[in-house]
């Protein structure tokens, strides 16, 4: 199977301390995965080498058809290499406009001039409205996103990752916060976007895992302790005694 | 976001309205124009108070909006001047030369003329030599390219290194800080070749023009200084109100976000240092005549921490602050250090504002940093109407330039 971002044999430590440890992950064109696993098992960290915010100690990060090595390039080169990333705590532009946040974050041209000289197609405000339809902040266009709630929060910045048309999305605990109502629109975009593109869901929730029904990666330690369907993980005798026998 | 820049900054239409009556009444009531009220050395304070404005503007432009507290821009203002000064300085005794030895009996040679010019500029340094960055003194356009090419390459050479090596926060100020006072003590020295502390003088006098009276030559550069302030300001209201202010404040709320949306950030900051580094430049060319000197002593570090304690006090953020802030603080700093402001006796101490000024303008920041981070020009919300979001007193993002609750709007 040729896969679209190969993690091979990757360890960093800090201080002594290895985050990761000889960890290998692999995920196709069009996949949802998630990851899961106990606190300081190396997720965020995982998320940081792939994004190009830690360089690793040793190891391998090959990207796309051409197997592209991601170590050595920028952040930003990498996220214009397709590879998009929500953080924890939701981060938007608090101080602008749902609109300016997602006409930034639209797949445009990125360097300085280009943007200086820059003015919204029609095509561009259509799709901006298309997504503020799909993460149902519509009405919410002209509003400064600092006001927003924690949800909405979350959506505008999903909204923003579709926008960039990654062609991976790392996605760190998004329902984090959410009510159940919320966690559901969030499952359901998830779902919709990983039909397009690849998805990695990083997330502590087991029922919001479960109902994102797809394969699953536990991390324990800085390396992969066990892969497959929740099922088949969560009868592992390893992941019970390190993480959900806790 | 289809609308034009006017459209969408009504305050750009504002400020160039309430800019061209100051400058049309201020003609008006100039010697230039026959009248008294204002005197031609107020005319010329008035005038190098719309530089001062502009250079707040780059200010604003970088550390409002861009969040780079740079405290380096006065620096690139001095060399504006600088480069400005060398074309009058050289041209002004080139004048004065040539009609003194007119009188000769043998008429001198090229070299003979540039000998004398180069020994009445730098005799005063021990010198009769030009020095090699005054190869293109004669030349005014060249001159001219320079005060904006000159702070320009400096900015971009600085900002190369500093920005690429991810130097943040109050860290770069403190290098921005270091090339100011290196540049300065650099001048200082006589074989510097821009004469020392004596700097370049007479700037007042533009070459050729002698017969014009200085009440002329003072509207002339006032209205010029206007016209620039006018440019500076519309030029950078046109950069922020785009898809560019986005990204820029963008980076000054949260740098690392914008990154992950693929925007090369320190593309960004340098454009951002480069181009506010420039119309420092031009400030400091029109800035420097109105004085008629500059030397060293204008590029001390201490001039760049003024250029932010104004816009502090005018509010950062938004460009009319900026304007605000450099022209009240420093007209009232000329008014206190001037020796107009009436001292105050308090019996068993006298208080003598030349010496306190600088006591109270240190008060007044600490005052407008702590209880209203608007600063002036935040009194125009209560006429407008804006509003500061509720926040619970979180700022608009981690980095720390990022705005303050109290000066975002909702």
């Amino acid at each position: 199977m040729s896969s679209l971002l190969e993690v091979s044999g990757v360890s960093v430590s800090f201080d002594g301390f290895k985050a990761i440890n000889n960890l290998s992950f692999a995920i196709g064109d069009a996949e949802l995965r998630a990851i899961i696993g106990p606190n300081g098992a190396g997720k965020t960290t995982f998320m940081d080498i792939v994004t190009g915010r830690t360089r690793p100690d040793e190891g391998r990060v090959l990207w796309g058809e051409a197997n592209v090595s991601l170590l050595g390039l920028s952040e930003a080169r990498i996220a214009r290499e397709g590879i998009g990333r929500k953080f924890q705590k939701p981060t938007v532009f608090e101080d602008q406009t749902v609109l300016e946040n997602l006409l930034m974050a639209l797949r445009n041209a990125r360097g300085p001039f280009q943007v200086l000289f820059y003015r919204p197609t029609p095509g561009d405000l259509d799709r901006v409205h298309e997504l503020a339809g799909e993460i149902g902040l519509m009405d919410a266009l002209g509003r400064k996103s600092g006001e927003l709630s924690h949800g909405q929060k979350q959506w505008l910045e999903i909204g923003m990752l579709l926008a960039q048309e990654p062609r991976l999305l790392l996605v760190d605990e998004p329902a984090a916060g959410m009510t159940p109502a919320e966690r559901e629109h969030t499952t359901t975009l998830l779902v919709a976007a990983a039909k397009s593109r690849a998805v990695v869901v990083i997330e502590h929730d087991m029922e919001f895992v479960r109902r994102l029904g797809c394969k699953v990666t536990v991390l324990h330690e800085g390396a992969v302790l066990a892969e497959g369907s929740l099922d088949h993980v969560t009868a592992n005798r390893k992941v019970i005694d390190v993480y959900l026998g806790r | 976001m289809s609308q034009s820049v006017l459209a969408r900054n009504p305050s750009v239409l504002v400020f160039l309205a309430i800019l061209g009556l100051f400058t049309l009444g201020v003609t008006l009531m100039s010697e230039w124009a026959g009248s008294e009220v204002v005197s031609t050395s107020f005319v010329k304070t008035l005038g190098k108070t719309l530089c001062l404005a502009l250079v707040a503007v780059a200010m604003d432009l970088v550390w409002g909006y861009a969040g780079i507290l740079s405290l380096g821009h006065f620096a690139f203002f001095g060399l504006g001047g600088y480069m400005i000064g060398m074309w009058l300085m050289y041209e002004r005794t080139h004048g004065i030369v040539v009609s003194s030895l007119a009188e000769a009996p043998i008429p001198p040679t090229e070299a003979e003329i540039v000998g004398a010019i180069g020994n009445q500029i730098f005799g005063v340094v021990g010198s009769r030599e030009f020095p090699a960055i005054w190869a293109f003194a004669d030349s005014l356009a060249l001159q001219l390219l320079f005060v904006v090419l000159v702070p320009g390459l400096l900015a971009l050479a600085f900002g190369w290194l500093a920005f690429r090596s991810r130097v943040t926060g109050v860290y770069l100020s403190i290098l921005t800080q270091a090339m100011t006072l290196a540049l300065a003590l650099y001048l200082f020295q006589n074989d510097s070749g821009l004469r020392g502390n004596n700097g370049l003088s007479g700037l007042q006098n533009l070459p050729g023009l002698d017969h014009v009276p200085q009440s002329s030559v003072s509207i002339w550069f006032f209205w010029a200084s206007a016209g620039a302030l006018a440019l500076g300001y519309a030029l950078s209201a046109w950069i922020v109100s785009g898809k560019f202010g986005s990204v820029i404040r963008g980076i000054r709320d949260n740098e690392s976000r914008v990154r992950f949306l693929g925007y090369p950030v320190e593309a960004y900051k340098l454009f951002v240092f480069t181009v506010t580094a420039m119309i420092a430049g031009i400030a400091g060319a029109l800035y420097y005549p109105q004085a008629g000197i500059i030397n060293p002593a204008e590029i001390a570090p201490i001039a760049s921490i003024y250029l932010a304690v104004w816009v502090a006090i005018g509010g950062r953020g938004r460009l009319y602050g900026a304007v605000i802030g450099a022209a009240f603080v420093s007209l009232v700093s000329s008014w206190f250090t001037g020796g107009q402001a009436p001292d105050v006796n308090l019996g068993f101490y006298t208080i003598k504002w030349v010496d306190w000024w600088l006591v109270l303008l240190g008060l007044s920041f600490v005052a407008v940093t702590l209880l209203a981070p608007k600063g002036i020009g935040g009194l125009v919300d209560l006429w407008t109407g804006r509003q500061a979001p509720d926040r619970h007193g979180a700022d608009l993002g981690p980095d720390a330039g990022s705005l303050r609750e109290a000066e975002a709007e909702r």
